[in-house]
């Protein structure tokens, strides 16, 4: 992997695709995800297959991909040759999920040389196959993932049924293995309450929304995920579109409420951003956690023109590159929890320009 | 103003919410806010809810409650319809049709909906054709609708869909 080791020397030092360039309504929404699954025809599910069929599986896709063309300047990962921090540091750039990093063995990545497409091999399907854009930019990046998934069915076939659909391991994929999905920033919602009709609406308009940081139990930093719960009976078009809609409508209500609140409260707001900004500007020591929640109130206070010396896109990166394993990267080496806090209090500071 | 759950903090929100006409006004303090969205973010997780329809009773059976349907096994994996509804994985392509009543059933739960009418792949010379027309076909309609020619629209979208499905029932 000395190819791999290489590249990967070079992602450290850069935030990754989609946070480099300026998306559609990127105050509100940091980016926009949509992969769809697919599995590998007449073989054998991930869950279900033994250790040869996993082997076989995973050298049988990731050939077929290279050969493919899919991905352009891609690297090809077999994930037991790397090491945790360097699969973290995947999972920060949200190139693979979180799920990847059980049992490693048979297990590939391929990201492409933007870092805006990347493909699981292994995962929970044969085939995870996504594209991240910057901002608030679904059909783009549908189109995207359509045209890789054309390409790579020249070469490998998937097993699909013309009455279910794709063929998926979970059920909830099953029809058109589409899942597209919005990590949205809705400060003034979440300040004025809003955050639970929204809550409320969306579940029933069947999408799911759910806290992007702090997965599973409390929403940090007030950014979370929209998006859509069903995959058969609609065309990913018609998914889409609906999802792009909703999304659209709380886009909406959270640019409302923030020229609002600048009407209404802005003694208040701007203290709160000053201050979270002074604890950014002074802190010796801080948490990942407090950075993003800090990072929060920050950016809000950006997008009111609160905060004129700090940009979106410094503050996007200092929430990338402030986390856990991106730091070690960057430091060359693994460190513990307590000094990565003093080293992500060193980096803000420093990219704050208050040494 | 003090607050309208605990009745004790002052209020801090004041939640205005519109439903069908009708204003409702809410006046309510930071902790009891805390708590009220504590309460919507503890949600189920995905294979919770799975589980749950699994288990619901009429998924064990050919829809009659046939005994052999849940003894039926794939021959290509081996799975049981237990094996699926401990692990909510599906273990190949095959037993989509080996479990397809049950599947359908437990499909029209999650989606409402148990028939595919999206992408489809292509094979073959004359598959890969066809795609590339439909693909072509589609962005002449996208230019329509931009360009307000409904009618035409109209037209083509019935065409696209009468392609689709004539390619879907192959």
């Amino acid at each position: 992997m000395k190819r791999g080791s290489m590249k990967f020397s070079e992602m450290v030092a850069s935030p990754t695709g989609w946070l480099k360039v300026k998306g559609p309504k990127d105050n509100i929404v940091l980016s926009t995800r949509v992969r769809i699954a697919r599995n590998l025809k007449n073989r054998v599910y991930v869950d279900r297959s033994g250790e040869g069929e996993r082997e076989e599986a995973l050298k049988y896709a990731m050939s077929g991909i290279k050969k493919s063309g899919a991905l352009q300047d891609a690297l090809y990962l077999f994930l037991k040759d790397l090491d945790d921090l360097d699969k973290s540091f995947l999972v920060e750039r949200h190139l693979m999920s979180r799920d990847h990093l059980e049992d490693t063995s048979y297990k590939g990545v391929i990201v492409g040389g933007d870092e805006t497409c990347s493909i699981m091999v292994n995962e929970e399907d044969h085939l995870r196959i996504q594209v991240l854009l910057s901002g608030f930019d679904i059909m783009r990046a549908w189109e995207k993932v359509d045209e890789i998934e054309n390409k790579i069915s020249k070469v490998l076939e998937f097993d699909y049924s013309p009455r279910f659909g794709y063929l998926t391991s979970c059920p909830t994929n099953t029809g058109t293995g589409l899942r597209a999905s919005c990590m949205l920033h809705l400060s003034a919602l979440v300040m004025t309450g809003q955050i639970e009709n929204v809550f409320d609406g969306i579940s029933k308009l069947g999408m799911t929304i759910r806290g992007f940081y702090g997965e599973g139990t409390e929403a940090i930093g007030d950014f979370f995920q929209i998006s859509n719960q069903v995959a058969l009976g609609h065309s990913e078009m018609d998914i889409l579109d609906n999802l792009e809609r909703i999304i659209g409508k709380v886009i909406d209500r959270e640019e409302e409420t923030r020229r609002n609140m600048l009407s209404t409260k802005k003694g208040e707001i701007s203290d709160r951003v000053g201050r979270s900004m002074e604890t950014l500007r002074t802190a010796k020591i801080i948490t990942s956690s407090e950075t993003v929640k800090l990072l929060s109130t920050v950016r809000l206070g950006i997008d009111m023109g609160i905060v004129k010396d700090v940009s979106l896109a410094e503050a996007n990166e200092m929430l990338l590159l402030s986390q856990p394993a991106h730091l070690q990267k960057s430091g060359g080496n693994k460190v513990l929890p307590y000094e990565r806090d003093i080293k992500r209090a060193d980096f803000i500071r420093h990219k704050l320009g208050a040494a | 103003m003090k607050c309208d759950i605990c009745g004790k903090n002052d209020a801090t929100i004041h939640l205005t919410e519109v439903v069908n006409d009708q204003v409702t006004k809410l006046h309510i303090c930071e902790e009891c806010a805390k708590q009220k969205s504590d309460e919507m973010q503890s949600h189920f997780g995905l294979t919770d809810l799975l589980s749950g329809l699994v288990e619901g009773g009429d998924m064990s059976g050919s829809g009659g409650g046939v005994p052999s349907m849940t003894e039926a096994k794939c021959p290509t994996c081996g799975s049981t319809y237990q094996d699926f509804q401990k692990s909510g994985r599906i273990g190949c392509g095959r037993c989509y049709s080996v479990f397809s009543k049950s599947l359908s059933t437990l499909l029209r739960k999650i989606h409402g909906s148990d028939k595919h009418v999206g992408k489809m792949p292509v094979t073959g010379k004359s598959g890969i054709k066809k795609q590339e027309d439909l693909n072509r076909l589609k962005t002449e309609l996208k230019q329509l609708v931009t360009a307000e020619e409904f009618e035409k629209a109209a037209l083509l979208r019935d065409r696209i869909k009468e392609m689709e499905d004539s390619a879907r029932d192959k």
